[in-house]
């Protein structure tokens, strides 16, 4: 997919969040969608089962408008979590311009955070993309829940982003540190356009 | 109580974008074949989007293809107004012919329809009589003719009946043009981003954005210090939220709705105004651009899109300047072949810069194809026109319009009797102007032009016989008064006239007397030939008649005899043909004699003491004028004068 259309004079972003089950990839599309007026959004398609896992998919547009004269549109997808749902996450993860890492805080789940973080490489090499040239951020979540409970930002930097990219620390539930990420890997996103991803 | 086409809105003027593209075209087509394409033509739109300048355009650009042309542009209200005020006069008959004989008639405003019973049905009846007569009927409304309320069925048939097109809101690039053209217009320049700024304020009609730049207009010219697009912002109260928030402003605003009540969104969106003003490169942005804009005007980009295709800007304003031309040469190829054949012109080789080598030979086959018009003859150059002073005043002139054809003396028309050089004089014009750079002189005798257009009617082809003419730099008509009666003629001289005469292209006639003596000439066509000089040629002097003379002697031995000369040119003669013919005779005189020629032989043949020679032949009359056959100079035009124009006339008339 083409990032930016000169001739159409279109800016399309697909920004995909990966992550292990429940580290709350759909609460950050979630809060987004809260946010966004209503002319600039469009439906969020959530394919969700009863107990409101992601099945399939979360599918957010959103419509910036005209930005320097081009029509500007985000898409963001969360990934199903879930290890055995592994198709699916290659599928969304095909043609995306930025991926943002969610990462579950908690203390417990840092084995399933370098699980999926190792899925998340091995995916995208699948589609014949260097993880370490694709936009990525790290945003670590559930950083309200008890400190007792919780690995610091500092330590799951030393765990999880070792090559250093832009990490950020967050509450998707509540909205902390959701836009942040989102300028976050956007700014990620559109710089690369600079290195000239043309028509 | 009609009002007149603002002079301001035509097509030139007219930004054309997506949202018009179809409009503006179907206008074109319309202007261009009036009564043929789409008959009504119904143009809807909000306000402020252009259906007057539109409308107006057709107006304007139907005047400039056939000036004679009667066209009406008058609201609706106006006409609802006038028809009132002719059955309060009672006049409604006269009312209803004199809108029946417009040729295009332009309506705007159309919904106030609503509730006008009497003149729907005013309106039906003109529509229908317009329309069976062949003529135009442009209308404009702010809805489409289903959705003006209490219309009725049978009008709004007859209005959807042609083609209904719809005006939407410029685009954001529209309006950036429309910004761009006004602002020069204006004279007003502006920091870069400051248009766009405006523009990107998603201003829903033209009216509101030319307010919008009226203000930064204004602000400029009462502050003397330029604007940018903070500032303009500011002024316009765009984007002002956003520039609360202390963020770095963006160099074009989004649009309103983009803040809402999430201000983690606005932010957001700023943050991603700035990052893509940054990614979005410069020179990426130009190409875009002018890929737009020449689109827009329906050319091929491909070489541009090339260009976007690359990772790094290679000598992009180059390709674009380079572009730029290519395309200018095929609007000018496009324009002269639109001239000669105006069939040919809308071949899409002239649409695609790639194939300006195409365009160039397509343009050179329709200018070899075409036939120029008759030109003038070769046997009248300028330095064999004896000049005195019975000719004097008319060869200056002739100069006069050598040196500035087309500027003094517009038309010159050449007046004097058969055989005093008249048809000299306009050959020898035609000569001199045709050495002119692209020049194209059409040099013809008026009966030759009859013959051409009545050929031209009979095989289909007035239009390429206008063309032919419509192309001519100048046009010299020989004996004008032969378009006596020809009605169809006439009007086609008068269009051709008022075409070239507005391009300051020369006209020359002759005739035998001033042209408002002729009869069976339209005042509009007499008037028009008195407009410019009218240059009298007297009987040959003295002067005129040795030159005359000696040069013919010369062609016939090489040392022409005194006495001769001086007996010949003492001889009274009516013209110079007279001259001619006599001098024809002594000569046929000395030949038959196998003698020389003499004075004494020249006085015994002309004072009825020699026997007739079988050389000489009478002359024959017609309409009142002498015309030789003895001619030393013999004019095909003349010869032809006597034709038997009945059955011509039939076709003529018949058409």
């Amino acid at each position: 997919m083409s990032l930016v259309n000169f001739t159409t004079r279109e800016i399309t972003c697909k920004i995909v969040y990966y992550g292990p089950g429940r580290s709350g990839k759909t609460s950050n599309l979630h809060y987004i969608y809260g946010r966004v007026p209503d002319s600039r959004r469009g439906r969020m398609v959530s394919l969700a089962t009863q107990t409101d896992r992601t099945l399939f998919f979360d599918f957010l547009p959103i419509d910036l408008g005209q930005i320097s004269g081009f029509s500007t549109r985000f898409q963001l997808y969360t990934v199903p979590g879930q290890v055995y749902y592994n198709a699916t996450r290659r599928l969304v993860l095909q043609g995306a311009d930025g991926v943002v890492f969610v990462g579950d805080s908690q203390a417990r789940q840092l084995d399933e955070n370098l699980e999926s973080l190792q899925n998340l490489q091995s995916n995208l090499l699948e589609h014949g993309v260097d993880i370490r040239t694709i936009p990525l951020v790290l945003q670590y979540n559930k950083q309200d829940l008890p400190r007792e409970l919780i690995l610091s930002a500092a330590d799951l930097d030393d765990a999880l982003n070792f090559r250093g990219v832009p990490s950020f620390s967050a509450d998707a539930l509540h909205g902390k540190g959701v836009f942040e990420t989102l300028k976050g890997i956007s700014e990620l996103v559109l710089k690369k356009l600079a290195a000239g991803t043309a028509a | 109580m009609t009002s007149a086409l603002n002079a301001k809105y035509s097509f030139d003027t007219f930004v054309v974008g997506a949202a018009n593209r179809l409009a503006v075209t179907a206008g074109r087509t319309v202007a261009e074949n009036p009564g043929s394409a789409y008959n009504p033509l119904f143009i809807y739109s909000g306000s402020g989007l252009g259906k007057t300048h539109l409308l107006m355009a057709v107006g304007h650009a139907a005047k400039k293809l056939s000036p004679a042309l009667n066209i009406e542009y008058l609201t609706l209200d106006e006409y609802v107004e006038a028809f009132h005020a002719a059955i309060a006069a009672g006049q409604g008959d006269a009312f209803r012919r004199r809108f029946q004989n417009v040729d295009v008639l332009l309506v705007d405003d159309v919904q106030f329809l609503t509730n006008r019973k009497e003149m729907q049905s005013e309106l039906l009846r003109l529509t229908e009589a317009l329309q069976g007569g062949g003529h135009q009927i442009v209308l404009t409304s702010d809805r489409p003719p289903p959705e003006i309320a209490d219309l009725d069925e049978r009008l709004i048939s007859r209005l959807s009946g042609g083609l209904v097109v719809d005006i939407g809101a410029p685009d954001y690039e529209t309006r950036v043009a429309i910004l761009r053209r006004k602002a020069d217009e204006r004279g007003a320049k502006f920091e870069p981003g400051v248009l766009e700024t405006v523009a990107g304020a998603e201003s829903g009609n033209v009216r509101e954005l030319m307010g919008a730049l009226n203000r930064l207009v204004a602000f400029q010219a009462v502050n003397d210090r330029s604007i940018n697009a903070e500032t303009a912002k500011q002024l316009l109260g765009i984007g002002t939220e956003s520039a609360d928030r202390g963020k770095p402003a963006a160099r074009e605003g989004p649009g309103p709705g983009a803040r809402g009540p999430g201000d983690e969104f606005g932010d957001f969106l700023a943050d991603v105004t700035v990052t893509v003003g940054k990614a979005v490169e410069a020179w990426r942005a130009r190409v875009g651009e002018a890929v737009l804009r020449w689109e827009g005007e329906g050319y091929r980009t491909r070489r541009l899109e090339a260009l976007l295709e690359r990772d790094t800007p290679a000598a992009v304003d180059e390709v674009i300047t380079a572009f730029t031309q290519d395309v200018e040469r095929l609007k000018e190829l496009e324009a002269e072949v639109a001239e000669l054949d105006p069939q040919a012109a809308g071949q899409s080789v002239f649409r695609d810069p790639e194939r300006v080598g195409e365009a160039e030979e397509v343009a050179a086959k329709v200018r070899g194809g075409a036939a120029p018009p008759p030109g003038p003859s070769g046997a009248f150059p300028l330095a064999a026109y004896a000049v005195g002073a019975s000719n004097e005043v008319a060869v200056s002139a002739a100069r006069a319009v050598l040196k500035q054809p087309g500027k003094k003396y517009n038309p010159l028309v050449l007046v004097g009797k058969s055989g005093l050089g008249k048809t000299h004089l306009l050959n020898a014009i035609g000569l001199e102007l045709a050495r002119g750079k692209r020049a194209v002189v059409a040099c013809l005798s008026t009966q030759a032009f009859v013959d051409e257009l009545i050929a031209a009617i009979d095989g289909d082809r007035v239009d390429w016989w206008r063309a032919r003419y419509r192309r001519a730099t100048a046009l010299l008509l020989d004996d004008i008064h032969l378009i006596a009666g020809k009605e169809r003629t006439q009007e086609e001289l008068f269009n051709l006239f008022n075409l070239l005469h507005d391009k300051e292209r020369q006209l020359v006639f002759t005739a035998p007397a001033h042209p408002h003596t002729l009869p069976g000439l339209e005042e509009r066509i007499t008037s028009r030939l008195e407009g410019g000089l009218v240059a009298q040629l007297t009987e040959p002097d003295r002067e005129v008649k040795r030159a005359v003379l000696e040069r013919m002697l010369g062609q016939h031995n090489a040392t022409p005899d005194p006495a001769l000369v001086d007996y010949l040119a003492d001889r009274p003669a009516e013209s110079v043909r007279g001259l001619v013919g006599e001098l024809q005779r002594v000569v046929g005189a000395a030949a038959a004699q196998d003698g020389p020629l003499t004075a004494g032989l020249a006085r015994e043949v002309l004072e009825g003491q020699a026997p007739r020679d079988s050389r000489r032949s009478a002359g024959f009359r017609t309409s009142g004028i002498v015309v030789s056959s003895l001619g030393g100079i013999k004019s095909r035009e003349k010869v032809v004068w006597d034709w038997s124009d009945v059955a011509d006339r039939v076709i003529e008339e018949f058409r």
